[in-house]
């Protein structure tokens, strides 16, 4: 199943790291390319956007070429639990300035012990409890490292 | 004569009582992350990066040296009880190493890893000081040209090994240059690839990338299961863990072999201890009388890799620190470090910061003393750490990451970009894209382009200038042949064979 992700994957990868390849040369297109002091702005991304385009073809065609028979499938449940650990720790991020750092630090580990571990609640609230006091004792209070205050203070 | 005053200033400026504190933290951090699998010396370094930046810088150094070789140490543990590597170097010692513990002998294998790692770790140290300062003399005579050629040799070696398809190797490492691009041209002050946001202006930094796609892309692919492994028991009390002499004239060769072989493939760009320590046991297999049963127990298969994976971390610091130019994905984090306290790694390293260099090499002999105390008696407490629950360490890991990037820019915008180069991380981790090439294409993006603009001022546009130079020449011919070789099908089945190992 893994193999068949990947598989799936050199063609959408392919084709992001195509338009990637494209927009870099495009943009670099708008930069001085050659001047009378050298080479400008846009000689080295030049270069390697167009590598990148060339690589990108190669990757797609390569997949194209050795199309497997059996039908490609991603093992989505465990896809799906790393990106709910992403999005939970995209939302850490964003509530890191209303309501403090060690407090969405707190709630990240809450989720991650009782949602993504299914540990009961009171072990999930202690364990985010423990782990906003370490990070708070072992970084503002120990190495003076300022992190972001919310609402409450801290 | 000079070699032996400047380690005996390099002993003065290790065994400071602070650095001999930050020497000791490092190679403890660097056992446990060493024997926690999941989190390797790449991500830890990338983490604590940025809390070294109001620390002397020769306390920082040694610190992360340390935890970068002592992650070797801790490896072995996992791998041997089990059947686990905590880091990629130590995949080759489960092998016999978890055979040997399920035979009993989980003391003897544990302790004959730590005595190899110490022997070799210690050889590897002394290549590293016999070697760097002839070849940083060398070195001075570079120019533009020749850096840009010895760059891209190294960017190829290391794509050439770092994956197995070479397109997807390649185009990391492009990516890599794209976002070493991201910012303001120094040169004609041109804003490329910055979207119209003023806190791209100044690039994307180092650090942030680093963590993003090792820690939190490693964090994220170990969180898709919620698998638990057996540990097998350790045998308390050092005798328990000592080694047996016929067990230590067994593995006479194999600590000539992993040290030499170590040291070698180390200050081969690209080359990496996981590569050192399959070859290293691919040679004692060869050469033993009793190769027929590596890989049901047999004590050289753990001596040999180990010793070898200690002993590359000394060959990877000579093209580092002479050349600046990193072979692998904690080398390039190493080379940012350095920059990022003022320094800058190159022939001009040694002559002009004789203190640090020759501080980096004393601590680590001590630190190898350091790691083979921690490693004997002291490895049945290092396993409990093993016991840690995952829903614990993994938020730890993403709160340390974010504190990191945080305290560098102070920005929640960088903070925005973490999460960005976790999920690439991650991606890549999935699509198999290996990360090695991204990271060192961004640690030499900037350089790279600096020598070639640079080349081509010298020669007023012409191409020529990389190819007339004699160096310049051989090492650009050199990257070509690199890269032509996975075209080779049998040096390719080679190439794929090392790799797959990993």
């Amino acid at each position: 199943m893994e193999e068949e992700t990947r598989k799936a994957g050199d063609l959408w990868s392919g084709v992001v790291l195509l338009a990637l390849g494209a927009y870099i040369v495009f943009e670099a297109s708008r930069w001085e390319y050659l001047g009378a002091d050298g080479p400008g702005a846009g000689f080295f991304p030049t270069w390697y956007g167009i590598a990148m385009v060339g690589l990108a073809i190669l990757l797609i065609a390569s997949h194209v070429r050795q199309r497997p028979s059996v039908e490609k499938r991603i093992a989505w449940p465990r896809v799906g639990r790393a990106l709910a650990v992403w999005l939970a720790l995209a939302a850490s991020v964003a509530l890191a300035k209303p309501l403090g750092f060690l407090l969405s630090f707190a709630l990240l580990t809450f989720f991650i012990v009782a949602a993504m571990y299914r540990r009961p609640v009171k072990v999930a609230a202690s364990v985010a409890l423990a782990g906003a006091a370490g990070i708070y004792l072992a970084f503002p209070l120990a190495l003076g490292v300022s992190l972001p205050v919310g609402v409450f203070g801290f | 004569m000079e070699i032996l005053s400047g380690l005996a200033n390099g002993f003065a400026v290790a065994l400071d009582p602070v650095n001999l504190f930050w020497c000791f933290v490092g190679v403890f951090l660097g056992t446990v992350v060493g024997i926690l699998p999941g989190l390797g010396p790449p991500a830890t370094i990338a983490m604590l990066l940025p809390l070294t930046f109001h620390m002397q810088p020769a306390g920082a150094i040694i610190m992360l040296a340390g935890i970068y070789y002592g992650a070797k140490y801790g490896g072995s543990t996992t791998s041997i009880l089990m059947n686990v590597p905590g880091e990629s170097a130590s995949v080759v010692t489960c092998l016999d190493g978890y055979q040997m513990a399920r035979k009993g002998r989980a003391g003897a294998a544990l302790g004959i890893a730590a005595i190899a790692s110490f022997i070799a770790g210690t050889v590897g140290v002394l290549g590293l000081m016999l070697v760097a300062p002839p070849i940083s003399r060398l070195a001075l005579s570079f120019s533009s040209p020749e850096y840009f050629g010895l760059m891209s040799l190294g960017l190829a070696l290391v794509v050439l090994l770092a994956g197995r398809s070479i397109v997807k190797a390649l185009l990391a490492a492009l990516v890599g240059l794209w976002i070493a691009s991201v910012g303001t041209d120094l040169f004609s002050s041109t804003s490329r690839f910055t979207f119209g946001r003023l806190e791209l202006l100044s690039g994307i930094d180092f650090i942030v990338v680093a963590i993003g796609v090792f820690a939190l892309g490693e964090v994220l692919a170990n969180m898709e299961t919620q698998e638990e492994t057996q540990l097998i028991p350790v045998p308390k009390g050092l005798r328990n863990l000592l080694p047996t002499l016929q067990d230590l004239k067994d593995c006479r060769f194999a600590f000539l072999n992993g040290s030499v072989l170590g040291f070698l493939v180390g200050a081969l760009p690209g080359g990496g201890s996981t590569i050192a320590s399959f070859l290293s046991y691919g040679l004692e297999k060869a050469v033993s009388r009793r190769r027929d049963q590596f890989g049901t127990g047999v004590i050289e298969g753990v001596a040999a890799p180990e010793g070898a994976n200690n002993s590359e971390t000394g060959g990877a610091l000579v093209p580092l620190l002479t050349l600046g130019i990193p072979g692998s994905g904690t080398t390039a984090i190493l080379l940012a470090a350095l920059v990022l306290w003022g320094f800058k790694p190159g022939p001009l390293f040694i002559p002009e910061n004789p203190a640090l260099f020759w501080g980096l090499v004393a601590s680590m002999y001590i630190g190898n003393v350091m790691l083979l105390i921690l490693n004997l008696p002291l490895v049945p407490l290092f396993a409990q750490v093993l016991r840690m629950p995952a829903y614990v360490l993994y938020p730890l890991i993403l709160g340390v990451s974010m504190i990191g990037v945080y305290s560098v820019s102070g920005s929640l915008f960088d903070l925005a970009l973490l999460l960005v180069f976790g999920l690439l991380g991650y991606l890549m981790r999935k699509l198999d894209y290996p990360a090695a090439p991204l990271i060192l294409g961004l640690a030499l993006g900037a350089g790279m382009e600096r020598a070639l603009r640079q080349s081509l001022m010298m020669s007023e546009g012409s191409l020529a200038i990389l190819v007339s130079r004699p160096i310049s020449a051989a090492m650009l011919s050199l990257a070509v042949v690199v890269l032509l070789i996975p075209f080779v099908g049998r040096f390719n089945a080679w190439r794929v064979r090392a790799i797959e190992q990993e």
